[in-house]
């Protein structure tokens, strides 16, 4: 057998972009909520119960955060949803007023066990 | 024109249809040709005669030219220009009057553009280089059936290009074990999987059973990840009406994406199914079949981008643009020239990307740029930074050929693409740093450590054979 051989290979529950990386740190969050402000774009957080994860839609966290140019503040925010919704998935999303789409969306909270 | 008197016999070209004073209106159709004529036909009279047999001109002069006002109808050379590099070359600029095309036929846009004038004896060579369509002509086209702002909120995917991969090997599986290899790529990552363009419904694998295994294995990878999964079931057949019951069948299996080969089966057939997916609410992946047939010798066909316009007119969400790094041909500025015009609402004139008109598309949606061909996991920082995230890339070899097989493959290229996704936010240069963000990645990721050991030495570089035309 050759020594490139893997081993099996177990399907992951991975709920899209980013759930192939290590969980992110505080400051590599950090990092993609300045890429998400810096392209225009408009932070929100979203949360649901892992049941639900596969809904379009799942609960809002407040309102976007229109206007914001402080990362710390969707930090403050991402805490303040997770104190909340501790036993729920939270993701970070970006909203592109521009393309009407989302620029990015990666899940940045798993509860424990996920 | 009560005026004018029937004058029978030949006449130049030139005297009608080379007219260097004329100002395009908005709503003409321009063109620019690279015509090369024979030896002793002056420019201006070849470039004419290119005007005149894509547009209303034949050879002689007929009676029934005074019934009508030839004026208002004939297409018109306006401009010469040097191909750089070229001295028995040159280019024609032609404007064609709206009135003489069909609303919404790409068809009839190109059976008068590209019809028998490529024929014509008095030029040795012709190429359509690039078109302008008036906006007035994009808003009667249909276009891609959903686009990728709506492709990528029914697909789940953002922030990131998505990942494919074509099931090899593309002739011989049975169904059941086609759907085998789709459902390991999509349980181990990626997001979409592609029949190849041969498989249509042959003896070894028929099309209803392909459809329901291939269902069966997006189903039960995407209830298994908790993310949305796709294979592009080929719906191109010998008929319409074959390829209409296929894609009906794909809809009724609850599959969100089909795909067609839109020149081997031809643009009608195209526009039929784009419309069709429009009503009943499914993606279009479009590949490119015949492509390199038409487009690649530099001086006679077509040039890919005006068939990239063409496609994104007659209605596709996904069209192959070469990878310009892998195993098939593609100059990076002239391929960056059509993704463009893929994906943006307004591209303007750029030499240097082959780009010879500036091109408004109005509020029609965007075609998704797909890299696929040769490509394997090395490439990923090149392929993130040249097609950014409206793209799929598709590595089939590079995905089914990791030792640890298609699961394996598939985890290795997502994880190899989300590391790079993530450094680009960072600001990290991916195509300086991108050897040290994979192996960095690979750390955590034994399926990409493999990945990176199997195709370290694998290039492809040969030079490009269609080249910009440059000084």
């Amino acid at each position: 057998m050759s020594i490139l051989q893997t081993d099996d290979y177990r399907t992951e529950y991975t709920l899209e972009t980013f759930s192939f990386l290590p969980e992110l740190t505080a400051d590599e969050i950090y990092d993609q909520i300045v890429y998400i402000i810096n392209q225009g774009w408009t932070p929100s957080l979203e949360h649901e119960n892992p049941a639900k994860a596969s809904a379009h839609y799942w609960g809002m966290w407040k309102l976007p955060m229109f206007g914001t140019r402080d990362p710390n503040e969707v930090l403050a925010e991402l805490d303040a949803c997770r104190q909340a919704y501790p036993n729920h998935l939270i993701r970070l999303v970006g909203y592109d007023n521009y393309t009407q789409c989302q620029g990015h969306s990666f899940v940045v909270y798993r509860p424990r066990g996920m | 024109m009560a005026s004018k008197t029937f004058d029978a016999g030949v006449q130049d070209y030139q005297l009608t249809y080379w007219t260097p004073d004329y100002t395009p209106l908005d709503t003409d159709l321009l063109a620019c040709f690279k015509v090369v004529p024979q030896d002793g036909v002056p420019r201006e009279e070849a470039a004419a005669a290119v005007a005149a047999e894509s547009s209303t001109g034949t050879w002689t002069t007929v009676w029934t030219d005074l019934l009508t006002d030839m004026e208002f109808y004939k297409g018109r050379c306006y401009r010469i220009e040097d191909v750089p590099g070229d001295k028995n070359a040159f280019y024609a600029f032609i404007a064609y009057p709206l009135d003489l095309f069909e609303e919404g036929s790409v068809v009839n846009v190109l059976t008068s553009l590209v019809g028998n004038v490529f024929g014509f004896k008095a030029v040795r060579s012709l190429r359509l280089e690039d078109l302008r369509f008036p906006i007035a002509y994009i808003k009667t086209c249909g276009g891609p059936p959903a686009g990728i702002q709506v492709e990528r909120d029914k697909l789940n995917k953002y922030g990131r290009p998505m990942l494919g991969c074509t099931i090899k090997p593309k002739l011989g599986l049975s169904a059941k074990n086609y759907g085998r290899a789709v459902y390991e790529c999509l349980r181990g990552g990626l997001d979409l999987t592609k029949d190849d363009e041969n498989i249509n419904s042959q003896p070894f694998q028929r099309w209803q059973n392909r459809f329901e295994f291939v269902a069966d294995a997006v189903d039960k990878a995407a209830e298994e990840t908790g993310e949305r999964k796709g294979h592009y079931l080929n719906v191109t057949a010998g008929t319409v009406e074959e390829m209409m019951k296929r894609a009906e069948f794909a809809k009724e299996l609850g599959q969100p994406i089909i795909m067609h080969d839109f020149l081997t089966a031809g643009f009608t057939a195209n526009t039929t199914l784009a419309n069709w997916c429009r009503d009943n609410g499914m993606l279009l992946h479009i590949h490119r079949a015949m492509h390199a047939v038409i487009d690649r010798n530099p001086n006679h066909g077509i040039h890919f981008r005006v068939l990239a316009k063409c496609l994104r007119l007659s209605g596709g969400d996904h069209l192959h643009t070469g990878t310009v790094v892998g195993k098939l041909e593609g100059d990076r500025a002239s391929t960056l020239g059509f993704v463009d015009q893929l994906r943006e609402a307004f591209v303007p004139e750029d030499r240097s990307r082959g780009v010879f008109f500036d091109q408004d598309w109005g509020s029609m949606p965007g075609v998704m740029a797909v890299a696929s061909g040769g490509i394997h996991v090395w490439h990923m920082p090149a392929l993130v930074n040249i097609f950014g995230d409206d793209s799929v890339l598709q590595f089939g070899g590079g995905t089914q050929g990791h030792p640890g097989g298609n699961a394996a493959g598939a985890a290795a290229n997502r994880v190899a693409l989300e590391a790079c996704v993530k450094a680009r936010n960072e600001g990290r240069d991916l195509e300086r740093e991108g050897g040290d963000i994979l192996r960095d990645a690979a750390r955590n990721s034994k399926e990409l450590a493999v990945a990176l050991e199997t195709w370290k030495e694998i290039k492809f570089e040969f030079d490009t054979v269609d080249k910009l035309d440059v000084s």
